[in-house]
Formats: structure tokens, sequence, C-alpha cells
């Protein structure tokens, strides 16, 4: 491939900077905890939900950039991503669905 | 191409000690991958473990941001910074993971060797941090007490949390003393004891009718932990039988037992990750030195550990994530 041999350290670098303000933002608005976004949301807050896109446009950077997975085999990039985000979105949709439903079940036998 | 063959015919996609390259990737880099694949799951099977967990408990559950608040050698209260800043080391080695990476493409094997030995002084500083960060959470700050049932309550003045230590006067009262193979049954052990026993710290709460009692669970309209009035407080204490200072794998002063265990699971199951990849990366690193893969012709084994270490650095971001920000 043409681009293997010439530098790219000029986008590692850009792709630095955006990751870090990511990790600023995030840790920024862990603290402070609006509560605009801290109390109210859909399912969770929304400051949750944030807080979730970022780690997830992270993730990107990181699988894409980092670990070159723009410069692969379309199928051998699928086979990566696709197996996990969906392996991985069937695990956590069950157990929290589950998690739920025992919390409803069990927390109105704990008295406070 | 025939697909469709199970025995490839002309030599063309299989493995014959490396010529083949299905996918256009090599054997060893295409395994990393798959390695990663499955230990992401693996991970993701962690996490998603904790997630049932937390929503199980999720009016009671300990608020992150409560638990994680010290800094090493600066005193005070700063929720989230220190996991921050090792989050920023993190980034960082993997950056000249791939910097170097990129050295190696273009063959500059000094380079390679000095972007390789910034990644593993990255890493151990990591490492160190998180092991500060165990023996803190270990440590404990505060002190909590736990009542017969297994509820744990906290001691509050004006709102913030304050330790036993501050408003408890003296040492130990009741005489107990840690029951010790020497002076007690030979075949048995006992943990630390804690510094008061619940009557002293009954005495001292009586005794300050600033200080208040807080429960566990969290008051979903302000996202607080409840805080009982002195009266309530007092019936709350009454039903106690032990303090608790630190947290492992039995007992938490910050809340639920299981937050401690998911704690030390996950980040000493990617603590354990990152050790190895320092391990692999010290190794590459001498190889790199030796001039091996000068003599190879191409570095791409600094790509296969460079993958595994943005892996290590991949799953951190989703940790941090889940674990100290949501």
């Amino acid at each position: 491939m043409a681009h293997a041999h010439e530098s790219n350290t000029k986008r590692i670098w850009i792709v630095f900077g955006i990751l870090s303000f990511i990790t600023i933002v995030e840790v920024y608005l862990g603290i402070i905890k609006p509560a605009a976004l801290h109390l109210q949301g859909m399912g969770t807050s929304w400051l949750n939900w944030i807080f979730i896109i970022l780690t997830l446009a992270k993730a990107y950077g990181i699988a894409w950039v980092f670990m070159h997975l723009e410069g692969e085999k379309k199928w051998l990039r699928r086979s990566i991503v696709w197996s996990a985000v969906f392996l991985i979105s069937y695990l956590v949709t069950l157990f929290l669905f589950e998690g739920g439903y025992i919390f409803d079940t069990l927390s109105p036998l704990v008295k406070w | 191409m025939e697909a469709n063959i199970a025995v490839p015919t002309d030599k063309k996609d299989i493995w014959n000690g490396g010529g083949g390259k299905p996918f256009g990737a090599s054997y060893g880099k295409m395994m990393m991958w798959y390695f990663i694949l499955s230990d992401a799951l693996t991970f993701s099977g962690f996490l998603a473990a904790y997630g049932l967990t937390r929503f199980k408990f999720i009016d009671t559950w300990p608020i992150a941001d409560e638990v994680f608040t010290h800094v090493p050698f600066v005193h005070g209260d700063f929720p989230m910074i220190y996991v921050a800043i090792m989050t920023f080391i993190l980034i960082f080695s993997s950056v000249t993971m791939v910097l170097a990476v990129d050295a190696g493409h273009q063959m500059k094997k000094n380079k390679v060797a000095w972007y390789m030995f910034a990644t593993i002084i990255g890493g151990i500083i990591f490492v160190g941090s998180q092991a500060w960060e165990w023996n803190t959470f270990i440590k404990g700050s505060y002190g909590a007490v736990k009542t017969t049932e297994g509820k744990l309550l906290q001691f509050v003045k004006d709102g913030k949390q304050i330790a036993l230590a501050d408003f408890v006067i003296g040492n130990r009262t009741d005489g107990r003393v840690q029951h010790t193979k020497k002076n007690g049954l030979w075949f048995e052990e006992e943990g630390t004891i804690a510094n008061y026993s619940v009557a002293q710290v009954i005495q001292a709460y009586n005794a300050n009718p600033e200080i208040q009692v807080r429960t566990e669970l969290i008051d979903l309209d302000k996202k607080q932990k409840t805080i009982l009035s002195r009266e309530a407080g007092s019936v709350m204490l009454a039903r106690t039988d032990r303090v608790v200072e630190g947290a492992n794998l039995d007992e938490n002063e910050y809340g639920n037992t299981i937050f401690a265990d998911a704690f030390f699971f996950i980040t000493g199951f990617h603590g354990f990750h990152v050790v190895s990849g320092i391990a692999i990366n010290i190794i590459i690193f001498f190889n790199v030195i030796l001039g091996t893969y000068e003599k190879r012709g191409h570095y791409e084994m600094v790509e296969k550990v460079g993958l595994y270490w943005h892996f290590v650095d991949l799953v951190w971001v989703f940790v941090f994530t889940f674990f100290y920000l949501v």
C-alpha cells in the first residue's frame, strides 16, 4: 500500500489532540455535573449519554487511526468490528435488562 | 477466485510458513487482531457484569467521584483528577507507540527504539499509579459503621463526609485485640481490627450534635446519598455491630462490598494486561536495539505489539467511563 511508507506523524498528533480534548471535556463534566444534564435524561441521564457517546468516539479514534483499522482490508476490519459490536451489544442489553429486573424484584424487600 | 473451496489448490490462501496473506494481513497480525477481539469480549463480560450488579443496586451504588478523590502528594478533595491524569498517561504512551510503528515503516531504528522506550516508561508510570490508587482505596480515608443487616453508615458534618478519626477521641477502648495464631487458636487468623469500637463511635456521635449519619440510599431527585436526621441516625446506629475501615473483598467503607470486588477485579485484570504489555514491549525494545528487525527487513513485530498496547488503552477508555464517570 502506498501510504505504508509515508509518515503520518502530523495526523497522529491531531488525533492525540482530539482524544485529549474529549477526555478533558469528560472530566470537566464529571466534576461539575451540570444539574440540567445530570438530573434529567432518557433512560439514563443526559450526562451519561454524553459520556457514552464521547467514549465511543475515543474508541473509534484509537481503533481506526492508532490501530490502523482504516488501512486494513474491508473484510478483515468487518470481521473484527462487526463481531465485537454485535456480540457486545447483545450481551450488554441482556445483562442490563436483567439487572433492572432484579432491582425491581428485590429492592421493595429492602427497608431503608 | 473459488472462495468456496475448502482446500485451496493454488496455495494462494493458505498460511504455509507465512507466505499466504488472506485479507492482506500476515498470520501474526491477523491472529493478534483475533486475540484482541476475544480479549475485548472478556472485558465486555466483566463490564457488563458490573453493569448488571450496578443496576441491581441502582438505588444504593457508591458515587464514584466521592470514592476516588485523592491525588498523590497533595492534600484535599480532588474528585477524578488523578484518574484523568492516568488516562492521559496511557493515551500518551499509545501515541509514542504509534510513532514507533510509524518510524518502523521508515526503517529508522533509533527512532523506533526511543519511542518504544517512552512507551515502556509511560506504561510503568500507569501501573505505578494504579498501585497507588489501589493502596489508597484499600486503606480507606473515612471509615464507616455497618448494621447487622449489612447496611453501611457514613458520617457527615455540614453535608461533607468526615472521618471517624476526626470526631472519635482516643484509641480503641474496649480492650479488643487482634486475634493471631500466637494469642488464640493456632489454625485461625484475623485481619486487622478497626481502630475504634462501635460503642465508642456511638458515644462520639451522641457527644457531637453537628454530626449526622449518611446512608447508602440515593435520593433520586438530587442524586446524592440520603443524610438522616439526628434522631433517625441514632436509631440506625443502634443497629450497628462493626466498624469498617478501608476496603477489601469482604468489606468496603465506600458502600456495597461488590463495588470493591468489581474495582479490584476489573482494574486488576486491566493492570495485569498493562504489565504483560510492558513485558512484551521490553522484549521487542531489545530486539529493535539488537537490530533483529533491521535484518528482517521490516518492523512488523513493533506493529503487532503496538496493536496489543493500543488495545490496553482502548479498554482503559471504557473502564474510565463505566467505572469512574457514569
